[in-house]
């Protein structure tokens, strides 16, 4: 079994079914024809066109918009529920607060739009906050869900932390709070910008959740996308789609680069 | 840690409240200048409540440790939990054509009485339509189909990567994990231009002279299949690997070293020793994958049923919000029960360290 050929073979067919749709998104991506799988010759009209399309690109700044804000509310939320589920022991309603963190990461898209989206008509109507559906509905309902996977990375990282650092500190005479800013979130620093980052891409690639608590003149990229894409192949969507590939690329390379280094400072 | 308990208010830097108050400015006037009034205020408001806890704490000896807590599990109880309560409470309504488009649940009258108007109709209805049983019953199969598949293709490759040399196992993992970093609305419809009649598929199948006529694969049960374990491939691979790389070599030495082949180690020593993985990478494709609505709106036909579309268009093209609620609920009851074996599982395998 372990020098077998098997394992070698499945793993390379694995491999292939991940990179093969994306390798063919960035090829037909410079495709001259309009028939998106036929090759028409080489060419960059569909970056331009997707550059002139200004509907596009408004979806764009929004999602960018909503992305930074509920990336930055997830990660201080998911930060700190992570800390208090890793460090405070047993508390009343810890058993809830492990629930709420973990739930989110597997609960239906749809559920939690509908609920959510019914949850702010209530408020509307209760406490007259938030008035109507757009950017700020978006970016509740965002923060929330991936605040869920900011706790995950954080929690892992704060379990694997050597917590005779905060104790050193503690017995130096630091104060919790100066202990946490001081000791903790430098150390846990990397799991956060991390964190950030998935919670960013997450917010960034929601179609469903975004659908539904949106309203008119929040429509998010990816909702834009899809309504496009619903009517078929469009070969400016696979213009997009290189491009965003192309900076996930380069922001991993540079992100694992400083991980080695780091490593290798620390290690 | 009981040291949150005792706080030393007394440690608090002082810059920290001007740092504040630098940041609250400068976050409401980059946020008035950016986005519109209510973002705003809602950003305001976020680092005012930050202010108000540093001088609660620091002037009137709250309690941190409380504060603290109360900061995550006010925000999930408020915009997670209590919506499941909302949705409830609306598909016990019936639909009307008004503003918001349910029912009240009581109505009172000229005397004062108070008359409940709750019923379990829109349950009725779901349970007794068969429609809609059939895009439960749907679901489950086609994500419990999937989920098979992708642990088929996953183990092989989660095993492989957790049996390789240093350097190059954290290179396939970044591998697995990197298009998940990519849109996932876009991984999903890079496939229609695989599948579709005129896709990378047919063309190459009948360029090499494989098949004579296109293969009919877009707008099929397939498709949908195919859509699902990749989009979740990488969920099931990495809890697999996480339990395969831990896996004691010596217990395989011994296996082989008592005549064992190693055929036989696999099955009686490795899988079983890795069930844990197996379970949590299951459900962590077979939960989500039950209210799946991208992947059948994109990928599938017509009559492909999963309920997660069958939601979406009594929301979004029925307009009927009691229904929608009810769907939601009764698939919400469907999904609870793995997501408790999978939280029972992962909690054995933490208090297991």
């Amino acid at each position: 079994m372990r020098r077998g050929w098997f394992l070698p073979i499945v793993a390379t067919f694995g491999f292939c079914f991940l990179y093969a749709p994306i390798v063919s998104l960035v090829i037909f991506s410079f495709n001259e024809s309009r028939l998106v799988t036929v090759w028409g010759g080489f060419s960059t009209r569909w970056y331009g066109e997707l550059l002139a399309d200004g509907q596009m690109l408004a979806a764009a700044w929004i999602s960018l918009k909503v992305g930074v804000l509920a990336a930055s509310i997830a990660t201080v939320i998911g930060t700190l529920a992570a800390f208090v589920l890793t460090r405070f022991g047993k508390f009343r309603g810890k058993l809830l607060l492990t629930g709420m963190v973990t739930a989110p990461l597997v609960m239906p898209e749809v559920i939690i739009g509908l609920s959510l989206l019914l949850l702010f008509v209530a408020m509307e109507l209760v406490l007259g906050w938030p008035a109507g559906r757009g950017l700020t509905t978006v970016v509740i309902a965002h923060a929330t869900f991936t605040s869920a996977y900011v706790a995950v990375i954080a929690q892992s990282r704060l379990r694997d932390m050597d917590e005779s650092l905060e104790e050193a500190a503690r017995d130096l005479g630091a104060g919790p709070v100066r202990v946490f800013f001081d000791i903790t979130l430098p150390v846990i620093a990397p799991a956060l910008v991390s964190g950030w980052l998935l919670a960013f891409t997450l917010s960034l690639d929601d179609l469903v959740i975004a659908s539904f608590v949106s309203g008119p003149g929040a429509s998010t990229l990816p909702m834009v996308i899809f309504s496009k894409v619903r009517l078929g192949v469009s070969p400016d969507v696979n213009a997009l789609a290189t491009i965003i590939i192309v900076i996930v690329a380069v922001a991993v390379t540079i992100a694992g680069l400083l991980l080695m280094r780091q490593s290798k400072k620390t290690g | 840690m009981s040291g949150a308990d005792a706080p030393r208010r007394a440690g608090l830097p002082l810059r920290m409240l001007a740092l504040g108050l630098a940041g609250l400015g400068g976050a409401v006037a980059v946020s008035f200048l950016t986005l519109n009034a209510t973002s705003a205020l809602l950003l305001s408001a976020l680092i005012g409540a930050g202010l108000l806890y540093f001088l609660l704490s620091r002037f009137m000896g709250w309690s941190d440790r409380w504060m603290v807590i109360a900061v995550p599990l006010l925000w999930l109880g408020i915009f997670f939990l209590v919506p499941f309560f909302v949705l409830g409470r609306i598909s016990l309504s019936e639909t009307m054509i008004a503003r918001p488009p349910y029912s009240p649940l009581w109505e009172t009258d000229a005397q004062g009485n108070v008359e409940i108007i709750a019923s379990l109709q829109n349950y009725w209805f779901i349970l007794g339509d068969a429609l809609y049983r059939n895009a439960y019953l749907s679901s489950i199969k086609i994500a419990a189909i999937s989920t098979v598949f992708a642990l088929l293709l996953g183990y092989p490759i989660a095993y492989y990567i957790a049996r390789s040399p240093e350097p190059r196992r954290s290179f396939l993992l970044l591998l697995v994990v990197l298009p998940f970093w990519t849109s996932f609305l876009l991984r999903v419809y890079a496939w229609i231009g695989f599948l579709r009649r005129e896709g990378v598929i047919n063309n190459t199948l009948m360029w090499l002279g494989v098949i004579d006529e296109p293969l009919v694969m877009m707008q099929t049960d397939f498709a949908v299949y195919i859509g699902i374990v990749y989009t979740y491939l990488p969920f099931m691979i990495l809890p697999l690997y996480a339990n395969l790389v831990k896996l004691d070599g010596a217990l395989l030495e011994a296996a082989s070293d008592l005549g064992a082949t190693p055929m036989v180690t696999f099955f009686t020593v490795t899988v079983p020793l890795s069930l844990p993985g197996v379970i949590a990478g299951s459900m962590l494709v077979f939960i989500p994958a039950i209210g799946e609505y991208v992947i059948p709106a994109l990928l599938g036909g017509p009559d492909t049923l999963m309920i997660g579309r069958t939601l979406w268009d009594e929301f979004f093209s029925a307009r009927d919000w009691p229904v929608a609620s009810a769907v939601a609920i009764i698939m919400l009851i469907l999904v609870v029960i793995p997501m408790m074996w999978l939280q029972s599982v992962q909690n054995r395998q933490e208090e297991g360290q």
